[in-house]
């Protein structure tokens, strides 16, 4: 480490406003400050500083999400294996790594057109470059099925970075959820890449590894098959430990609760948003349950798809979500609650998980508006009480 | 000659540009939102937006010392609501099918707030002449930003321009894909602001 620190230090005159190399300054600011707490402090009025900046929550948010993606890796062999009826052959350790060289090019091209937009545009406008996409860009891929074309990436991440961060000011100025409106954007730009019963299933040899499936070959995700009207044909160990069809990072419940016990173990994420959302899911489901309007029990659709996912990673983003204490209770609960009554109510979208998400980043800024409101006016009935029996 | 009048000019080129109606004063969008998923109907949209704006202002600007102001709106309305009326009828009898996509969009110019907007800003405080060619102009600056739109929407939505096919089959064959969202308003909205983006980027460095 320490001869990481000289080495950053040695080059660091080359950045400065006289050195070769300032045009490149900010690239080097980003990549400094990315491997050390940067040096300086505020100068001017008081200031309470964490330990941990937004460089390290993201750092942290990243290790959160190893799990699910490495899981997704194994599970993207596993399904192979399985559609080739050749589970038996297939070891454990080719699985992963069928699963590696899938997902490593979109995790790559999201990181390369992402960054690199970030880079260009943090150049172009003279400001820092800023942190944000080092967890959009590993969560993206994690949320786009296996059989997702990889240009078609490449434009949803430029659309997401520029039209749904970068105009809104940059990392933390966003409105909605980076990574999700990629994910958006390819869902209803690109439909038959995106859902239905051909994308889920990785159907090519990748370097002589996997198997070759048919062209024709088709298999729908639990949630895809409840939208059909028939019942899921997983068991509910399969979708707990995550060996269902299913975008690369969504299924496995385990994994996720690895990356959620991290994340509210460092109090990164809001315990409050997360259980929010299953208890609002929860209240949905078993309503729908009980009325008949789904066949399956409420627990399942818990945990099926990506209502897992979205509650651990996507609705407790610090930035879009709400940010008021009692906000967070509100905007959950209607994520989770709405995630299911799209799933149930409406057949053209099997999954809600995406829609419900957006939609509760969209109305944060009100709930907060009116919590906050709330708050004013309670103190201020308390204050003209007292003024009266004084 | 007064026709070509450094007044004339202005009131003909600032329309198209700097005062356009849709990228700076951002009047018209809804029915540049809904018609402009291909470019055809966008055209003929342009086309007719112009022919109205261009006649009712010249009608009002004719009749502007005449009119009463109480009820000056109510003349202006009778007046574009007689020219909708005209153009829907002769695009019915003529371009039946662009007729039927625009379907309800050539009866809203009525409500077109540009239209109304020109009516009042500009047609009943000057000449004939002036008027018509700032209504003209407007409906031009509309009508090209149409085409703009209609363009992009199409060619990437479709992979056709005017209804033939631009994107060769071989793209298709390599995995290319028309953009489902681009057949959307909500695209069309982006697509506006984008080009709203870049005209402010170019003509308005200095006005931050």
């Amino acid at each position: 480490m320490s001869r990481l620190k000289e080495y950053t230090e040695k080059i660091k005159p080359l950045f400065e406003p006289e050195g070769k190399l300032h045009a490149f300054h900010s690239v080097y600011d980003g990549l400094e400050t990315f491997l050390f707490v940067p040096n300086t402090t505020s100068k001017s009025g008081t200031h309470i500083h964490d330990a941990i900046d937004s460089k390290r929550i993201m750092s942290m948010v990243v290790i959160a999400l190893l799990p699910a993606l490495l899981f997704g890796m194994y599970n993207i062999g596993y399904q192979n294996a399985v559609a080739a009826g050749q589970l038996a052959d297939a070891s454990t350790a080719g699985m992963f790594l069928y699963g590696l060289l899938a997902v490593l090019p979109k995790l790559i091209v999201s990181y390369a057109v992402g960054l690199g937009i970030e880079f260009a545009w943090a150049q172009w406008k003279g400001e820092e470059i800023q942190e944000g996409y080092l967890v959009s860009g590993i969560i993206i891929p994690m949320i786009l099925p296996v059989g997702c074309p990889i240009w078609i990436i490449v434009l949803a991440v430029a659309f997401a970075v520029i039209i749904g961060k970068e105009i809104f000011g940059g990392t933390g100025m966003n409105i909605f959820n980076v990574a999700l409106l990629a994910r958006a954007f390819l869902f209803f730009s690109y439909p038959t890449k995106m859902s239905g019963d051909t994308v889920w299933i990785s159907t090519e040899k990748i370097l002589g590894m996997g198997y070759e499936l048919p062209d024709s070959f088709t298999k729908a995700t639990p949630l895809g098959e409840l939208a059909q009207g028939s019942i899921p044909s997983s068991t509910l160990t399969d979708s707990f430990i995550g060996l269902i069809p299913g975008s690369i990072g969504e299924t496995s419940v385990i994994a996720i609760a690895i990356g959620a016990v991290i994340l509210l173990w460092t109090g990164i994420a809001s315990w409050k948003t997360m259980f929010s959302v299953f208890a609002g899911g929860t209240i949905m489901a078993i309503v729908f349950s009980a009325t008949g309007q789904t066949p399956v029990d409420w627990y399942e659709h818990l945990l099926l798809g990506g209502f897992c996912f979205g509650a651990v990673f996507m609705a407790t983003d610090p930035v879009t979500s709400a940010r008021t204490e009692k906000g967070k209770y509100i905007y959950g609960t209607i994520i989770g609650a709405l995630a299911i009554i799209i799933r149930v109510m409406n057949p053209g979208f099997p999954e809600g998980m995406m829609l419900a998400i957006l939609f509760g980043n969209m109305i944060a800024p009100a709930i907060d508006y009116f919590v906050v409101q709330a708050n004013i006016s309670k103190r201020l009935a308390r204050v003209k009480k007292q003024s009266e029996t004084r | 000659m007064a026709f070509f009048s450094n007044r004339i000019k202005e009131v003909f080129l600032s329309p198209l540009n700097i005062l356009n109606p849709v990228l700076v004063q951002v009047l018209g969008i809804c029915s540049a939102l809904a018609v402009t998923s291909q470019l055809k109907p966008a055209i003929v949209m342009g086309i007719a937006v112009t022919i109205i704006t261009a006649f009712s202002n010249l009608i009002i600007s004719v009749l502007r010392t005449t009119i009463p102001t109480r009820i000056r709106i109510v003349v202006q309305l009778v007046v574009v609501a007689a020219l909708v009326t005209i153009v829907s009828q002769v695009l019915k009898a003529f371009a039946y099918d662009v007729s039927v996509q625009l379907s309800v969009y050539v009866g809203l110019i009525i409500t077109n707030c540009i239209l109304m907007g020109r009516l009042e800003a500009f047609a009943m405080q000057n000449t004939p002449l002036q008027s018509f060619v700032d209504g003209a102009a407007n409906g031009l600056g509309y009508g090209m930003i149409l085409v703009i739109v209609g363009g992009i929407r199409e060619l990437l939505g479709r992979g056709t321009l005017l209804g033939y096919q631009i994107i060769p089959d071989v793209a298709y064959e390599h995995g290319y894909l028309n953009n489902g969202t681009m057949t959307m308003p909500a695209m069309a909205l982006i697509v506006i602001g984008i080009i709203i983006w870049v005209h402010r980027a170019y003509f308005y460095k200095n006005d931050k």
